[in-house]
């Protein structure tokens, strides 16, 4: 992606004519009384992968969830495909989506990849990945089948097509999830720490097909903790600390020159 | 010989009323949780012969009374209707307690996937939640399919015809009460050996994602 010389450019900016496919704005969580994003602004164009970093509790996964509305966001701004998604408060004053069949049309759009990989155990591999298009987007059954095993082939797994997930190790289970979520083509692609469930010698394979993806230009939003990864694939870079934003930018600046004193501890630290 | 009609048609009834239980339970409005827990800590309290005196009088009387007051004819409820209503409402508080159980064991990330895919409520019940449950579900109901075969016996109690009452008056014209009594032991006995072998089919197959467990003693 971007050269090593265009490190001090600022982010996006080769971007900036390409269509915005996920925008947060000042992006409020709150479990009860604890609040765990503070006002997190994110943005996503066409073709860029972002990478979310921070340490444990650093409100990671809960931004990830609250872009699909897998966590229901306090208050904030999310817009998906310049489509804003609406809100409201309910009789306990809770925000909840104010149109579910809104927030269903933007989910069929939003490729999720899990750190538990969570395919479904009673559809054999070929079952899971036809199912989201078969039933939710309505795809002709043979049609889903064909695309299904093209993907499959993509990540390795074509000859596992009639097996159940329960039978495969950690690594096929996640390639085979990035299938299923291939297979809705999604306009971006999320991941929840795709690796961290895996054993060491498991990651590789894993992260090549991710990076396969990300050098296609596939828009992406990538919680990691694997660094070296995020240098090599992100455009962008988020070090997310305590709720908030505590700085971003290219991969470049982030890990050659970061500036805030709690990043550069973090790097040393993971590094 | 309505015994097994009424016994299916029970286990039918219960089967949905259990899921919309448990699915109230689980997920419903706090007014939707307690009328569900009222229901289940009733039904489950009082003894069933009661409840099915209660529920085949009471029931049949208030029908009755609501339509005289709308000016309609009384009706006569066929025994076979008032018996799978009211083993139904019975089995449907058990079933509800179980599916409840079963759906809890789902592993919950499966749920989370279907609906960050946009799965619509209902898909997610349909081509998920129900499914995925069945495994934990089966071992349950097939208790409580067992029980309603032989609960259709206490339902002799409001005159319903059915085996262990055809048993006692056969017995009773012949005077010979054990070869009678034993032919209705061996009837139910097949009744059970059949639903054994059925029921194991189902669970294999419901069960047809996860690995056996016995290699992991
Ligand atoms: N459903 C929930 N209810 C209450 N608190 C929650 C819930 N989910 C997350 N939290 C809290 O929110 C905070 C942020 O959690 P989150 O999972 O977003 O962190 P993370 O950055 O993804 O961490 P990790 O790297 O460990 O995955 C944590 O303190 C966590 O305990
Ligand atoms: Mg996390």
């Amino acid at each position: 992606m971007s050269a090593v010389g265009v490190a001090a450019v600022p982010s996006g900016e080769a971007q900036e004519s390409a269509a915005e496919a996920i925008h947060v704005e000042n992006l409020h969580k709150k479990f009860g009384q604890l609040h765990v994003l503070k006002g997190v602004s994110l943005s996503a164009r066409d073709g860029e992968v972002i990478a979310i970093i921070g340490g444990s509790g650093s409100g990671k996964s809960t931004l990830l969830r609250c872009i699909n509305c897998l966590e229901n966001p306090t208050s904030g701004i999310i817009r998906v495909n310049g489509e804003e998604i609406k809100l409201k408060a309910d009789s306990h004053g809770h925000t909840v989506p104010a149109d579910r069949r809104q927030i269903e049309r933007i989910r069929s759009k939003l490729g999720m990849v899990f750190q538990n990989f969570n395919l479904w155990s009673h559809m054999t591999l070929i079952e899971n990945v036809i199912e989201v298009p078969v039933h939710v987007l309505g795809v002709k059954r043979d049609e889903a089948v064909a695309q299904a095993e093209k993907l499959l082939v993509r990540v390795g797994l074509a000859e596992k097509r009639d097996v159940y997930p329960a039978y495969l190790s950690g690594g096929q289970q996640q390639r085979a999830a990035i299938a299923r979520a291939l297979a809705i083509n999604p306009r971006v692609m999320l991941f929840d720490e795709p690796t961290s469930a895996l054993d060491p010698e498991l990651v590789g394979e894993v992260l090549k097909v991710i990076g396969d993806l990300a050098g296609e230009g596939r828009t992406m939003v990538l919680v990691t903790h694997e660094m070296k990864f995020a240098r090599e694939v992100a455009t962008h870079v988020v070090y997310l600390y305590n709720g908030l934003v505590e700085e971003e930018g290219p991969p470049e600046q982030i890990f050659d020159a970061p500036k805030s004193e709690r990043l550069k501890q973090f790097i040393r630290n993971i590094g | 010989m309505h015994s097994l009609e009424i016994a299916v048609g029970a286990t039918i009834v219960g089967l949905l009323i259990g899921t919309w239980g448990a699915y109230g339970k689980l997920y419903g409005g706090p007014v939707v949780r307690d009328l569900f827990a009222v229901y289940t800590t009733v039904v489950r309290a009082v003894p069933e012969l009661v409840l099915i005196l209660l529920l085949y009088y009471a029931g049949t009387d208030l029908i009755n009374q609501v339509l005289a007051a709308m000016g309609y004819q009384r009706v006569d409820i066929s025994g076979l209707v008032a018996g799978i209503a009211v083993l139904g409402f019975v089995q449907g508080a058990y079933s509800t307690e179980v599916i409840r159980g079963a759906i809890l064991a789902i592993p919950q990330g499966q749920i989370e996937a279907a609906r960050a895919f946009g799965m619509s409520p209902g898909l997610l019940l349909r081509r998920i939640t129900l499914p995925a449950m069945l495994p934990f579900a089966i071992p349950g109901l097939a208790n409580l399919w067992l029980i309603a075969t032989k609960d259709t016996a206490l339902l002799a109690v409001v005159g319903f015809f059915e085996l262990t009452l055809a048993t006692r008056q056969a017995a009773g014209v012949t005077k010979a009460y054990l070869v009678f009594f034993l032919a209705a032991g061996v009837l139910y006995l097949c009744v059970t050996l059949v639903s054994n072998f059925l029921l194991g089919r189902a669970e294999k197959w419901a069960r047809r994602g996860m690995p056996s467990i016995k290699e992991a003693r």
